[in-house]
């Protein structure tokens, strides 16, 4: 169609990432696949966002992440209906809420893809919160189907041995559980590939963040958001390291172009713990127009800052060191060493800290956080109250006051 | 009664307790804030378990490292460790539980500035072999740690005795709690309410002795049971710091005959198996006591148990109560009111905010809770 009225802003069309179309075009396969599953006799699994999807792919299970499904509810607006929804159910406003939407989700075949596909069984691993052993509680009851929990001590201060040696057996007893829903044998040959899929993909994953430490920046913390999803959801895939060496490939070219994602870019700064999922936009949009870009964030980089621990040849061992080190299972001062070398990284003139009311354990110890980096760096910072899904808990006129101000100390 | 006044003095004003003990008797208090922390192991190092409930007056310090959305024992702990009130203790020992209480030990660690941290990183599920085992490795890293914490040696003897004690104040505990379920006006429920405190903060041999005369002393009551029309009810949650609501509940016509609260029944349900090594007897107390909601069993396993107690305890209702920003508590709600409502028992959730509703709303709320069980 050749509307006139349209005449797109070749400025804007040049800056937006090209990739964009194919990751939409591989997240709605996955999605279809995970979908129709039951017609093509593969079984489905619930699986947490931080837990061992390898494994699920090396028995040609399909994993579907609730976690992911509650972003794109919160992306797609839709998180403050279904929220209610939940909360009509008896769920408390103050629990997290991509677990409030999904289980309302799972209710009213309600968001934006009519709810998940039913789980055939489920895998909860709580190196991220013990909301999802909660949450995965839930689902076991409304599907009645086996909940596999693979339990990843927490660190505060050091990870034990014997916390290490409780992950390992674990990571077998989770095999004996795969065997016995798939009623077939784990495959390690394929297992080992899929390991090698998986590194890849982090590795890949992390040249991706890596590129944003180019100023100007050609990708954003927002842009990192949006292509996270493969590496939550298709870690261990082809799929996801052709995706992402093709997005690497488009961020290198775009730095050799002299291609920038905020045009003016002048301040740059790091963030931290989730999206305001459904105020992406709006966020993206009032930091460029300070002239300031997020160039990068703890979130997008968590999958990735464990890739060093992982051995390909020795997965299971390695893997469960790896997966029980995620930033948010460690305690504040371990988590106060990786935001600083985020901030040397990208070397950033800020932080901006996201209080989500949904996510307790990123969000309790950020006022700590923050003092320890205004103190040792000497950094300003900012916090935002919000909620990574529920509009509700977003007040944009104070937001945008504070960040108004933020921006002003910033420029003195 | 002499016995009674003198553990509602303590309950009253635990940190003046804490402080003298301390003075006198020169013992190492430890602070915990849950039903998961080994207190054998701190009895056996001569330490004095101390259950912190935190402070429901105003949050001022705790502000700068906490935000609003979490429950009121994490901001109210850490306030008292802020002010300066808890100057009695030697440290802390934080078994891993809750994601608030997972962060609140961080901060702790890095505030608080007593002389101790320990941190028990406990498994979340309690239902596998290789559960069990870590449970053990965790429990003895945890002896060691306070071996070196309080600069002694915890002896397998020593082991024995704190396991025995604590077998005899949990089980005359449940006596006395017998005794009221069987009989509501052998002693109130804010008066019990008051004994559980004070058990979770005395010093626990003179804490025996204490409710074994209270026991006898009860044991002499004879009541008329016919009298006693009130409707029983338990209740059940987490932490309980609010006896006022005690008073009201039975001016409507109600009472609580039993609870499923960590600081009630949670507290001394299951017996340690005086055989074989004592650590592993300790872990298997956990791993077949009732769960908590932030540990895992099976999915239906407190449900069943709820519905098991009202049938046992003869109750007509249940009242929920749990903090408000209780994540584990707020995630069982839903499911465990379905299974009464399927069973057909009525009952109704209060939520706790830092402060308790008035007790005119209170009472209203209770009257409605109380004629919905005819
Ligand atoms: S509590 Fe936080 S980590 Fe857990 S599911 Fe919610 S957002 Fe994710
Ligand atoms: S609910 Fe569980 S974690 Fe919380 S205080 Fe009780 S026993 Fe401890
Ligand atoms: S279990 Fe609930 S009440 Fe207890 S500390 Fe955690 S959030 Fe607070």
């Amino acid at each position: 169609m050749t509307d006139p009225a349209i005449v797109k802003d070749p400025e804007k069309e040049k800056r937006k990432i090209k990739s964009v179309s194919k990751m939409k075009e591989i997240m709605t396969t996955y999605y279809i696949e995970a979908k129709t599953a039951r017609q093509n006799g593969k079984k489905v699994a619930w699986i947490t966002s931080g837990g061992p999807v390898e494994f699920l792919i090396a028995m040609d299970v399909i994993p579907v992440y609730p976690e992911n499904h509650g972003a794109m509810v919160g992306a797609s607006k839709m998180g403050v209906d279904l929220c209610e929804k939940a909360e009509a159910m008896g769920y408390s406003r103050d629990l997290c809420s991509y677990a409030r939407v999904d289980i309302a989700c799972s209710v009213t075949n309600g968001g934006p893809i009519g709810g998940l596909p039913e789980p055939d069984f489920l895998v909860c691993c709580n190196n991220i919160c013990g909301t999802v052993l909660k949450w995965y509680e839930v689902a076991a009851r409304h599907y009645n189907v086996p909940l596999f929990i693979l339990d990843t001590p927490f660190i505060h201060t050091t990870f034990s041995a014997s916390a290490r040696k409780y992950v390992i057996k674990q990571t077998y007893e989770y095999i004996d559980f795969l065997e016995k829903q798939c009623g077939k044998k784990m495959d390690f040959d394929r297992l080992h590939e899929v390991s090698k899929l998986a590194v890849a993909g982090l590795r890949l994953w992390q040249e991706v963040l890596d590129t944003a430490a180019h100023k100007p920046a050609p990708m954003t913390a927002f842009d990192a958001f949006f292509h996270l999803a493969l590496i939550v959801t298709l870690r261990g895939t082809q799929i996801a390291v052709d995706y992402y060496k093709q997005l690497r490939d488009e961020m290198k070219q775009r730095i050799a172009d002299g291609i920038a994602m905020v045009p003016n870019e002048k301040y740059r700064l790091l963030w931290d713990n989730l999206p305001i999922w459904y105020r992406t936009k709006w966020l993206s949009d009032k930091f460029s127009s300070h002239n300031a870009c997020l160039v990068g964030d703890t979130y997008t980089s968590a999958w990735s800052g464990i890739m060093d621990l992982l051995d390909e040849d020795n997965f299971i061992e390695t893997g469960a060191v790896a997966y029980s080190s995620v930033y948010i299972n460690v305690s504040l001062d371990i988590m106060l060493e990786t935001l600083k070398k985020l901030i040397k990284k990208y070397d950033v003139d800020g932080l901006v800290m996201h209080s989500n009311r949904s996510c307790k354990p990123y969000s309790f110890g950020q006022y700590d956080l923050q003092k320890m980096v205004m103190k040792e760096l000497k950094l300003p910072t900012l916090i935002i109250e919000a909620d990574m899904v529920d509009a509700r808990s977003f007040s944009e006129s104070q937001i945008e006051t504070r960040i108004d101000a933020f921006m002003e100390t910033l420029k003195a | 009664m002499e016995v009674l006044d003198k553990i509602k003095r303590i309950s009253n004003e635990p940190y003046l307790y804490a402080s003298n003990l301390k003075q006198v008797a020169g013992k190492p208090i430890v602070g915990n804030f849950c039903s998961y922390t080994p207190e054998e192991l701190i009895y056996a190092a001569d330490g004095v378990p101390f259950r912190l409930f935190g402070t429901k007056n105003d949050i001022l310090l705790a502000d700068a490292h906490l935000q609003t959305y979490c429950c009121s024992l994490v901001r109210g702990g850490l306030e008292d460790a802020l002010k300066g009130n808890l100057s009695f203790l030697d440290g802390a020992v934080f078994p891993h539980t809750c994601d608030s209480i997972q962060r609140l030990s961080d901060i702790w660690r890095l505030n608080a500035g007593f002389a101790f941290h320990i941190d028990v990183v406990l498994p979340v599920k309690l239902d596998t072999q290789s559960a069990r085992t870590y449970m053990i490795d965790v429990l003895n890293d945890c002896k060691s740690d306070l071996e070196s914490a309080l600069n002694t040696r915890i002896t397998e003897e020593k082991l024995w005795q704190s396991i025995r004690l604590y077998n005899r104040l949990r089980q005359t505990l449940g006596e006395i709690y017998e005794m009221r379920s069987n009989d509501p006006d052998s002693i109130s429920s804010s008066d019990l309410y008051h004994v559980i405190k004070a058990s979770m903060i005395m010093d626990r041999d003179e804490c025996l002795a204490l409710l074994t005369a209270l026991r006898d002393e009860l044991k002499q009551k004879v009541n008329d049971r016919t009298l006693n029309k009130n409707k029983r009810i338990i209740l059940s949650g987490g932490i309980c710091n609010h006896p006022d609501i005690y008073t009201a509940l039975e001016e409507s016509g109600a009472e609580v005959i039993w609870d499923d609260l960590c600081t009630g029944t949670r507290y001394f349900e299951g017996e340690i198996e005086e055989l074989g090594d004592p650590i592993e007897a300790i872990a298997d107390r956990y791993l077949t006591r009732i769960v908590c909601p932030a540990k895992y069993l099976t999915v239906t396993a407190r449900g069943e148990n709820l519905v098991r107690l009202v049938k046992d305890r003869n109750a007509s209702g249940v009242i929920f109560m749990f903090l408000k920003f209780c994540d584990p508590h707020s995630f069982d709600y839903p499911y465990l009111k379905q299974f009464l409502d399927d069973a057909g028992v009525p009952n109704i959730l209060l939520e706790v905010e830092e402060q308790l509703p008035s007790d005119a709303q209170l009472k209203t709320r209770f009257e409605t809770f109380v004629d919905m069980i005819d």
